[in-house]
């Protein structure tokens, strides 16, 4: 797998960068709105002071007289500790005051630098006749900047504070947004990961559009690997079919041939010959069965069943090859094994298991037969006193073809316990592989679900 | 005594100076190591005892106390940029304009956080006491008579008893005196009864003061029977002159001054002087000031205090006051 980044990781950078600018963004706003709002107020009040001082000017016999307010003053003293400064002057005259305060031209609020520090100052000015011209009278009100700029250091601390909160509830939401973003992913991974190997439905589970493409794509490429692989099966079933119908021919001229032989050596080919061909009939055929359990697990007919009954069908139609090896049957049933499944799909796991045992089975044995009631499960075990399994490679013969390398010369075609395999996992149930407990011999036990 | 503390009292009539200085003296420590300059309005022999207990504390300490008027200080200050480490001064006007046009330095220690928010500006200006001005009067012009306790009263008593009191009241002169300047503008501000008393003083041919340690003295022997705006400490200090003055602080209202100190920009000694106010402050502040009465009147600590420094504002109050007086 070729592993380059992480949606969710990416998701969560760029959710909590833009979180951190926009933090950083509202700061700033929050900052530069506060600072003049802070120093608005400042000039209202300067604006107000220097407007009481200019009212208390007067011309009086020619002369201009300031009888500046106390409260003109004093009102600057009560909204900070900063120091004052003021003018009057007539012109480019200084009347009183500070005379080397900065000047401007127009009624106005301004900044400016005044003894070593920052000042604010507002003009206003107005007009009066000094005998009989107009003469512009301007005051000029000046403050330092001290508690405006301890309030703005407040003011800052708060913004901060502010920006943090909303730097951290961002952060907690983008986590969540992130995950809830990449969970429809893991969903989707889990359903398809959670599936049997041979579930090849197409994925319905709900998804967000944005994943639409993706789900349509894995569903054409299942239904593909679908397609591909039951035409695989069905070429396969064809080719078994068509193949079994010459070998039975070319088996029933071989026996005739046999009759008319005499000469050994030529008998020994044709018994060897007549051999091939079922070893090759018997591998159509269970080749031809496997597909059909492949196809039937797929679409599963379920019904209640008797496994005693199937049990003791399958056994009777096996006796008369048994007794031909002069092997015999020990069968303990228990009534009341009743289990939900497809009959043609157990009857042939059942007959594959027996058929096994009998197989290997040398002459003059028992196979014995036991079918009881386990709790939840109804559990068959068939044990015959045959070579047994090599404790080797017991989890592998459950492989298709795969056969034991004990067989020694029995014909097989190493589909048999697959398919009671296959049927009983499509079944949700088990088929366990174990050396027999008395003495040698295979002990093949498959458990299902009552 | 491990410390043995020499004052000698200099007097001193400058030339090399061009603000005059009224007396100089020098409190020398043994084994001192630095020297700190102080500057004030207050009498040096009211503040020896204070810088007497600084220098039990720190003997290391020389302190140089120059007495002066307020407004020497000012000359001082302002435009002779003379060496001084601590202004101490009871004209808070002025003293807030010091700080106003940046001659103070800010200080904060914890002797500062004792003061009460009224009692400091700035963080620059800090007061040490509260001083109300008190009429004092004549006790034996006064023998069996009722006791004028308001300004009115005082009115009533100089409007029904002309011939009595002419010649026989005083006051500040408020041209001179910065003291009496703050004092008479802040009544100015208080009640409009300030100038209907000043108009009656004139035409009853006030005496005119510079201080009030001089209008105490001529109270005390009865060369005037009443004295106006006098700081009470001063006279409540004058133990010896008990028998013979009564104080009393009007009833109407009483206005405040606030002696204050201020540590200068141009210091050399700025640790010196933060011991100094240190001890000046705690000594002051240690005991939460009592509650006083309804009539008091402290003078605000502020930029309010600037606008009767302004020369416009100074020449119109000093002519009516003058208009008044001199009739």
């Amino acid at each position: 797998m070729n592993i380059q980044g992480s949606i969710y990781r990416r998701l969560m950078l760029q959710l909590v960068g833009s979180a951190a600018i926009l933090a950083a963004i509202l700061f700033l706003l929050f900052q530069s709105f506060a600072r003049q709002l802070a120093v608005e107020s400042q000039d209202t009040t300067l604006k107000a002071s220097a407007s009481a001082i200019l009212e208390s000017v007067s011309v009086q016999q020619g002369q201009v007289v300031a009888d500046i307010p106390y409260a003109a003053l004093a009102m600057l003293g009560n909204v900070s500790d900063d120091r004052v400064f003021y003018q009057i002057s007539r012109g480019t005259d200084v009347l009183t005051g500070y005379e080397d305060l900065p000047r401007s031209l127009d009624d106005t609020s301004w900044t400016a630098k005044y003894r070593d520090d920052p000042i604010r100052l507002v003009k206003v000015s107005r007009s009066l006749p000094i005998n009989g011209s107009l003469t512009t009278i301007a005051v000029t009100v000046a403050q330092t900047q001290d508690g405006l700029a301890q309030k703005l250091g407040e003011i800052s601390r708060t913004a901060i504070l502010i920006g943090l909160i909303f730097f951290a509830v961002a952060t907690i939401l983008a986590v969540w947004a992130a995950r809830s973003s990449v969970r429809p992913l893991n969903i989707v991974a889990a359903a398809v990961s959670r599936r049997g190997p041979a579930d090849l439905r197409p994925v319905t589970t709900p998804v967000p559009s944005e994943m639409a493409p993706l789900t349509q794509a894995l569903n054409a490429f299942i239904a593909r690997l679908d397609r591909s692989l039951s035409q695989s099966e069905d070429f396969i079933a064809e080719a078994a079919h068509r193949v079994r119908t010459p070998l039975a021919t070319v088996r029933a001229q071989a026996e005739v041939t046999l009759r008319r032989v005499d000469k050994e050596e030529n008998r020994v080919a044709l018994k060897q010959m007549i051999r091939a061909v079922d070893e090759s009939s018997r591998a159509a055929g269970q080749l031809l069965d496997h597909a059909m359990v492949a196809f039937r697990t797929d679409h599963l007919e379920r019904s209640k069943l008797d496994l005693r009954a199937i049990i003791e069908e399958i056994v009777e139609r096996q006796t008369p090859i048994a007794d031909l090896k002069d092997i015999e049957f020990l069968q303990t049933t228990a009534p009341d094994c009743i289990v939900l499944g497809d009959t043609i799909l157990i009857q042939n796991a059942l007959t594959n298991i027996i058929d096994n045992a009998v197989k290997y089975s040398p002459n003059e044995t028992v196979i014995t037969v036991t079918l009881e009631r386990e709790g939840a499960e109804v559990v068959l075990t068939v044990a015959d006193q045959g070579p047994g399994f090599e404790a080797d490679n017991i989890n592998a013969l459950t492989d298709r073809f795969a056969r034991g390398t004990n067989v020694g010369q029995t014909v097989g075609s190493g589909l048999g316990l697959t398919i009671a395999n296959e049927v009983a996992k499509a079944h949700n149930g088990t088929l366990t592989l174990k050396q027999s407990t008395k003495g040698s011999g295979a002990c093949v036990t498959l458990s299902l679900p009552a | 005594m491990r410390y043995f503390i020499t004052a000698c009292l200099v007097l001193w009539t400058s030339m090399a100076h061009a603000y005059e200085i009224e007396a100089q003296t020098e409190f020398n420590a043994e084994g001192a190591t630095s020297t700190l300059s102080i500057i004030s309005t207050t009498d040096t022999a009211v503040f020896a005892p204070v810088i007497a207990s600084f220098q039990v504390a720190n003997p290391q300490i020389n302190v140089n106390y120059t007495a002066a008027s307020s407004s020497q200080i000012n000359t001082a200050i302002v435009e002779e940029n003379a060496q001084f480490d601590i202004a101490i001064s009871s004209a808070m006007d002025l003293q807030t304009k010091l700080a106003n046009d940046g001659y103070a330095e800010a200080f904060d220690s914890s002797s500062t956080t004792l003061v009460p928010d009224w009692g400091t500006w700035r963080n620059s200006i800090f007061a040490f006491s509260q001083e109300p001005a008190t009429i004092v009067l004549n006790r034996a012009a006064f023998k069996g008579q009722k006791i004028p306790q308001t300004r009115a009263e005082l009115i009533t008593l100089l409007r029904s008893q002309p011939k009595k009191y002419e010649r026989r009241i005083g006051t500040y002169d408020v041209r001179t005196s910065g003291l009496g300047y703050l004092f008479a503008t802040q009544d100015s501000r208080t009640s409009e009864t300030f100038w209907r008393l000043t108009e009656l003083m004139g035409q009853l041919k006030v005496k005119l003061y510079c201080c009030s340690s001089d209008m105490i003295e001529d109270v005390s022997t009865g060369q005037i029977a009443i004295a106006y705006n006098v700081l009470g400490s001063y006279a409540a200090a004058r133990d010896d002159l008990a028998e013979k003055i009564i104080i009393i602080e009007p009833q109407d209202y009483a206005t405040v001054m606030l002696r204050t100190a201020l540590i200068l920009k141009d210091s050399k000694a700025q640790r010196a002087a933060g011991l100094f106010m240190d001890h000046l402050l705690s000594e002051a502040w240690n005991e939460q000031p009592i509650n006083q009465g309804q009539n008091l009147r402290r003078i605000p600590l502020g930029p309010g205090l600037l606008v009767f420094l302004d020369r416009l504002k100074r020449q119109q109050f000093l002519q009516e006051w003058s208009s008044a007086i001199f009739q």
